[in-house]
């Protein structure tokens, strides 16, 4: 049963490989999803009297935190799907093979980070899932994507590289120590205590810069804005939500086993202080950003500074830091999406050449509006309610410097994003600008909106099998309720 | 033996610091090659028992560092037409002092981190530190895209060098280690079909304009 998820995309991407049709290609991504999303619902709903969900000797698990991560990777991988045959209609000149193959490929990789419960496996999980998302960033096949993946692969292998490092180096505090040397997780966390604490110390700080450097933490985000401006809108979505995910969740799990070890005073620490200056830095670099797509870029690194701060607190923020998970990830898919739409419909994704969108496109444009409204953190969107649990946690819980800077950075990247959203949706459409045949339609424009329904239901009320979901997994980062 | 394995180690160290500062790209190649042989030897210094699986990992490190790759590296410099000399962002002299210290401060800190009985006089901690530290250094101080895959390459040996401590232990996590070539594969091809030879820093179209298709 736990194979099928990772075994279905794979097939699927070979069937796609297969298909000679340009135009009729893109359908197969839906199809796919549909039948990912089903096998997921499947392991994630099946019911707890039947044991856990696992394969390969335990080296697969699907645990709660893998569940909730699995679960959202499913649906954003859906609405991203939707949205792929009317865009890549759009872009009928270019061959789009290699593109869905590797689509499916991400999917297929991604599925295996979140159901590997083994340090070596993850590992491998996350280099695969590096290797195969690059070339959809050079889509464009422009000098300029070229460079944006160049710079993606490059620090991405580096990132790859350090968390392997660290990974020896968790090993070596388990042979130091004179236990078994296995690497699965569950038994990583029994055996936390008796790590080597100088071991266990120096591979956290490896495992969270490699793995940090995939999330886009800042001082290690230089590919992001590179990446996330030249690649396809919908990449931007499965890059800034999906593969951004992944690597988190690595961070989690590292995270629970030294908090069941010596290290958690010392790892909380440095998620709070690498989270506040990611949030920091994209505060400073997106006042006056002129590149509506590189604001993007930066809003992911800000958010991804959110997450780690929100697991540094502790507490409820942990919860919080999992629902924004999803919050903010479900809301890339609106920004990054009609923000595609924008660009296409200008030529351009600079705010010189690109005011007035709600007149250009007025759906698009809408909806990029909203989009930031509910990243910035305004009710009553998904984002307003996660980030309010983090920092009520961080003032319930006396951290009044972390939740105070929390709040003045939410500050400034609402004034400085709000600024180039603005400039590009209000206003007149410059005369100079030759508009594109692109307009609003059913196909580019419905999946951005069911992406805001469900901003906009997480807003309002958390399902229950949700909320109970998010709190087990919750409880695995030490949050007890 | 563990002479002679010591003296391999210093060896690699050495190594580091020719490759910090040949100016000539194709002995850089060399130098980084020759490292890689030289590790791949190393398990049957470390290992107790040489099986089967060992001497397959042993084939598969020669084969693919001291051979494949280098010889891809070369063929991609011959068809992407880049120059044969290193220019530094950091000048050569720099560099090596650089190096110097970063082996200096791998040496302090690897001093730090306790070792099991079996390993405990063995140099393989520092050595791999300072590899991963002039990998690091080429990595940022190198404009040519083909430095930064060496600079990479580097970085790989290095944590290959820690791993050996735990081939033993934990033979899968070290072989998983030799996945990380397929991004060296991914990038020389990038150099090869696309002919990425120069910096990146600048987005001016004036640079880039050759790149196009």
């Amino acid at each position: 049963m736990i194979y099928l998820p990772i075994l279905f995309p794979l097939a699927m991407a070979a069937v796609t490989f297969a298909s000679t049709s340009n135009r009729w290609r893109p359908w197969l991504l839906p199809l796919g999803a549909i039948g990912h999303l089903g096998l997921v619902l499947a392991i994630v709903c099946q019911p707890a009297d039947r044991g856990p969900v696992s394969g390969l000797g335990g080296w697969l698990l699907l645990d709660p935190l893998g569940k909730v991560i699995l679960g959202f990777l499913s649906v954003l991988f859906f609405l991203c799907s939707l949205y792929a045959p009317g865009y890549l209609a759009l872009r009928a000149d270019r061959p789009n093979r290699v593109f869905c193959t590797n689509l499916f490929g991400s999917l297929a990789t991604m599925t295996l980070v979140t159901l590997s419960h083994h340090l070596g496996l993850m590992w491998v999980a996350m280099e695969a899932t590096t290797l195969v998302s690059a070339p959809s960033i050079y889509f464009n096949h422009s000098a300029r994507s070229l460079e944006a993946t160049w710079k993606y692969l490059l620090v991405g292998s580096v990132g790859i590289s350090l968390a392997l490092l660290g990974s020896l180096f968790l090993a070596y505090s388990a042979l130091k120590s004179g236990l078994d040397t296995t690497l699965l997780f569950d038994q990583l966390i029994k055996d936390a205590p008796h790590l080597s604490p100088p071991w266990l110390h120096a591979a956290f700080a490896l495992l969270f810069v490699g793995y940090g450097t995939k999330m886009g933490l800042a001082p290690m985000h230089t590919w992001k804005p590179d990446a996330y401006g030249e690649a396809p809108g919908i990449v931007g979505t499965l890059l800034a939500a999906g593969v951004t995910s992944c690597a988190f969740l690595a961070v989690l799990r590292v995270y629970q086993i030294c908090r069941a070890g010596t290290e958690a005073e010392f790892a909380r620490e440095i998620m709070i202080s690498m989270g506040l200056l990611s949030m920091a830095v994209a505060a400073v670099f997106m006042v006056r950003q002129r590149d509506f797509k590189r604001m993007l870029a930066y809003s992911s690194i800000e958010h991804m500074g959110i997450l780690v701060l929100g697991v540094g607190i502790g507490g409820m923020a942990v919860y919080g830091a999992l629902l924004h998970l999803i919050n903010n990830g479900l809301t890339k898919g609106v920004l990054f999406l009609s923000a595609g739409n924008i660009h296409r419909a200008y030529g351009s994704k600079l705010t010189d050449d690109v005011r007035g969108a709600l007149q250009r496109v007025p759906l698009s444009g809408a909806l990029f509006l909203v989009g930031y409204l509910a990243i910035a953190g305004s009710p009553p969107f998904g984002p307003f309610v996660s980030e309010f649990t983090i920092v009520s946690a961080a003032i319930d819980s006396g951290q009044f410097l972390a939740g105070g800077l929390f709040l003045l950075f939410l500050g400034v990247v609402f004034i400085g994003m709000g600024a180039t959203v603005l400039a590009v949706v209000l206003g007149n459409p410059s005369k100079k600008i030759k508009p594109t045949a692109f307009h609003d339609n059913v196909s580019t424009g419905g999946p951005i909106l069911l992406f805001v329904a469900l901003v906009l239901v997480l807003g309002l009320f958390i399902p229950a099998p949700l909320e109970s979901l998010l709190g087990e997994a919750a409880a695995q980062l030490g949050l007890s309720r | 033996m563990v002479q002679i394995f010591d003296v391999l180690i210093i060896l690699v160290v050495a190594l580091n610091f020719v490759a910090l500062g040949v100016s000539r790209i194709r002995g850089v190649i060399n130098a980084v090659a020759l490292q890689g042989v030289l590790l791949g030897t190393f398990p049957l210094f470390v290992h107790s028992q040489i099986g089967r699986r060992v001497i397959l990992l042993i084939v598969v490190t020669i084969v693919l560092k001291g051979r494949v790759i280098p010889v891809f590296l070369v063929q991609a410099m011959r068809e992407a037409n880049i120059r044969h000399q290193v220019k530094p962002v950091v000048s050569f002299v720099s560099s090596l002092l650089l190096g110097a210290v970063g082996t200096g401060l791998a040496m302090m800190f690897s001093h730090t981190l306790p070792l099991t009985k079996e390993h405990s006089d063995m140099l393989l901690v520092p050595a791999s530190l300072s590899t991963v530290w002039t990998g690091f250094l080429m990595l940022t101080s190198r404009r040519e895209a083909i430095m930064q895959v060496l600079g990479f390459l580097l970085l790989e040996n290095g944590i290959l060098l820690f791993g050996l401590l735990l081939l033993e232990a934990m033979p899968f996590l070290v072989e998983a280690g030799v996945l990380l070539d397929l991004f060296t594969g991914v990038f020389v091809m990038g150099i090869i079909i696309h002919h990425i030879n120069r910096e990146f820093d600048s987005i001016s179209t004036e640079h880039l304009s050759k790149l196009k298709e």
